[in-house]
């Protein structure tokens, strides 16, 4: 691994209103690699995806975020979209009226507008949807309807992961992306975004549960407890967790 | 727009030939005195040379007008309007006209840029007025919008179908009988405030008939008429589906329109015999004023059709997103059985514009159906209100209305109203309405925002999606233009 991380988290603590969520929170993820952060509920998983993705409401009253060496908690959310950083959402967002296909195409031109490259050609932009959605199974019809009004949990997480691939980001966050998900969606999730892994992309997967880093094997995993990351090591951490619980891990962070 | 350049290069090469195609640049030097009289009517219909009864029935709006009363029940607000302080006919005023697009408003010259418009036609939009006291950009902009070889197949194409279509001063001299026949008999001289003093004063506006079994070969659009710029401010508009004929007309420009008058009291009646279909589409831009809500124009305008044969059907869409004051409710009387009226509506305000608009749908006619979709978007300081009648006369049987009113609030300080009146005197009249009021949500902008969009373009986008019902309903050229102007509409409206 080069010398400076893609992401460098040092020291971080943040705040919603009066409440610290994140405490001091370390963390250093360079390029290529895979980073499961496991917690229970309320230990401020969430927080940092929104964090980094840059979501208003939140107050850093402490510490910094490098983003390839930039300060990414100066940068708005879509610069930072546009810097490559990607937000998989726990809850993906209904826009009525606005058909997926436009959506997409509207945010990969934004992108790539903000970056000084030139937009895409329609059928240039057609195949790669076309090709990125059949490897999902997504259906065209699918393409068609506005975004996320009315699609099951399942086509939700996959439309999130259909966009993954057509914008390319460097790293992705992924937020509870198993939540909701049955075992046959979680696979084709999970096979969607390992076809994703290269050596210059580098995935922050947040998840409750073992299952999902079944099929995203993860290259580190942390255990985040009342804001802070508590013990962190290779995937053999995931299986204890599961087996002893967070609540041994608990102990330790106090 | 190298091609719209190139266009405007070849009709300058040919500004010889001009007065061929009935180019008219001639400037009109003289004006009517301040204020309205009868003599300021006579004067306005001796100018555009009117007969007899035109006169009359001018004067008859005049007198009429004098005891009526400016009406107070919408929600707007604006100062008092001095009536004897106005021009109502007058030349373009060169001493207070921009000499060039330096004088203008950065802010509109910005907008006309996003809009793709070539500098030409911006000096015409700004009502730019050179020097020499020549309005240069008049050729080519009828070279842009009426290039000389669409202009006439478009005439010729018109005319083999038999298909009246010119201004309706015109009209009142070639087709007296027509409109004779037809004009006030939609808004009735003694109809409002302003569609009465419209009567009187009436500038120019567009006269289209249809023969009996005719659909019309193409859309008619302002664009495509001839000195269109100086129909001013008060526009008569009639069209006249005969039986079994269908029409398509389109009105106003996505640009940005600035004009010196601020009070604009347009009449549009349209009169569907039996079998016969209008649809009429707007797109209205008009100033809206600055910051502070100062110098935008006032737009006063009274439209409504007549489903007056069986099985006729109206349909109005438009998109309202200019003008300091917008009170304006399109309108169908279904007279005719199984007769339709539709409603279409986008209105969008931001800054400190008020609009006041909907529809009514008068149920006479047996089994008459009609069908409202309106979206009402407000940002910034604005107020948007939806007022709508629907009424079901004893004698309409079977009378249905399908109402939907949705209003997006954007930012904290502007307001939706939704004014539903329903009105049935027949108990087999089915009316449903169904309204929304939503705010875009912080967390719906955050999600487009995390795929790229600026704060900007997720709004747009959102909003995009919310009129999309309405947006489908116009012609396809207009609908793409409109979709660029309610972005345009709504900028700094966040953040």
């Amino acid at each position: 691994m080069s010398g400076v991380p893609m992401l460098e988290i040092r020291n971080l603590s943040v705040k919603v209103g009066d409440r610290p969520i994140l405490n001091g929170l370390d963390l250093a993820v360079n390029a290529g690699e895979v980073h499961a952060i496991m917690g229970p509920n309320g230990a401020g998983k969430s927080t940092l995806a929104h964090v980094l993705a840059g979501k208003a409401g939140y107050e850093v009253t402490g510490g910094e975020v490098l983003f390839n060496g930039e300060d990414l908690l100066a940068l708005s959310p879509d610069e930072r979209a546009a810097r490559g950083v990607f937000l998989a959402f726990q809850y993906p967002l209904e826009i009525p009226g606005v058909a997926t296909m436009t959506f997409l195409r509207t945010a990969l031109n934004a992108q790539r507008k903000k970056r000084g490259e030139a937009e895409l050609t329609t059928p240039e932009f057609m195949k790669r949807v076309r090709d990125s959605a059949a490897r999902l199974g997504i259906e065209q019809e699918m393409l068609r309807r506005p975004v996320n009004v009315g699609f099951s949990g399942g086509e939700k997480k996959r439309n999130e992961v259909l966009q993954m691939a057509l914008l390319e980001p460097k790293l992705c966050v992924l937020d509870e992306t198993d939540s909701g998900l049955d075992i046959d969606a979680l696979k084709i999730v999970a096979d969607g975004v390992n076809r994703l892994r290269s050596p210059d992309r580098s995935f922050v997967v947040i998840t409750h549960y073992q299952r999902l880093l079944d099929h995203i094997v993860p290259d580190v995993v942390h255990v985040l407890s009342k804001g802070r990351i508590v013990r962190t090591g290779d995937a053999s951490l995931a299986l204890e967790l599961e087996a002893k619980g967070y609540a041994a891990f608990q102990d330790e962070a106090a | 727009m190298p091609a719209v350049q190139e266009t405007v290069e070849q009709v300058r090469r040919i500004d010889v030939d001009q007065y061929k195609y009935g180019f008219e640049t001639v400037i009109e030097s003289e004006k009517a005195p301040k204020g309205l009289s009868e003599d300021t009517i006579r004067f306005i219909s001796a100018k555009k040379g009117e007969p007899a009864w035109m006169l009359e029935w001018r004067l008859s709006a005049y007198r009429r007008w004098l005891t009526m009363r400016e009406p107070t029940w919408a929600r707007v607000h604006y100062p008092k309007i001095d009536y004897q302080d106005l021009y109502y006919y007058a030349a373009p005023k060169r001493k207070t006209a921009p000499k060039s697009l330096d004088e203008i408003d950065p802010e509109i010259l910005k907008t006309y840029e996003k809009l793709g418009i070539p500098l030409r036609e911006q000096e015409i939009l700004a009502g730019v007025v050179r020097e020499d006291g020549s309005a240069p950009s008049r050729v080519a902009v009828d070279a842009v919008f009426d290039s000389v070889s669409v202009a006439t197949t478009f005439k010729e194409e018109l005319k083999k179908a038999g298909v009246v279509f010119m201004p309706i001063s015109e009209a009142i001299r070639e087709h007296p009988d027509l409109v004779k026949a037809y004009l006030g008999s939609v808004v009735p001289v003694s109809d409002n405030f302003f569609a009465t003093l419209n009567s009187a004063v009436f500038s120019d506006g567009s006269f289209v008939y249809v023969p009996p079994g005719v659909r019309c070969p193409m859309e008619l659009s302002t664009y495509f008429r001839i000195n269109e710029k100086n129909t001013g401010q008060f526009e008569r508009t009639l069209i006249i589906a005969d039986k079994g004929s269908y029409v398509s007309y389109l009105e106003g420009c996505t640009a940005p329109m600035r004009d010196e008058n601020q009070l604009h009291a347009a009449v549009v009646e349209l009169v569907a015999l039996d079998d016969a279909e209008i649809k009429y589409s707007t797109v209205q831009n008009w100033y809206p004023g600055d910051a502070e809500g100062r110098g935008g124009i006032f737009n006063f305008v009274t439209k409504r059709g007549d489903c007056r044969g069986p099985r006729s059907k109206i349909s109005w869409t438009q998109v309202e997103t200019g003008s300091a004051i917008t009170w304006k409710y399109p309108s169908c009387i279904l007279r005719g059985d199984d007769s339709r009226g539709e409603f279409y509506s986008i209105a969008i305000s931001n800054g400190r514009q008020q609009v006041d608009s909907g529809t009514k749908m008068l149920h006479l006619g047996r089994n008459t159906t009609s069908r409202i979709i309106s979206k009402g978007i407000a940002a910034g300081q604005s107020n948007n209100t939806y007022r709508g009648l629907v009424s079901a006369h004893r004698r309409a049987q079977g009378a249905r209305n399908f109402t939907n009113c949705d209003s997006l609030l954007i930012g904290s300080r502007c307001g939706a109203h939704t004014v539903p009146y329903i009105e049935s005197k027949n108990a087999s009249a089915v009316f449903e309405h169904e309204a929304t009021t939503s705010k875009i949500s912080e967390e719906m902008l955050f999600y487009c925002m995390q795929r790229g969009l600026s704060a900007e373009e997720a709004t747009a986008l959102v909003v995009n999606g919310f009129v999309r019902d309405v947006l489908q309903q116009l012609p396809m050229e207009f609908a793409v233009e409109a979709q660029k102007l309610i972005s345009i509409s709504l900028e700094g409206s966040v953040g």
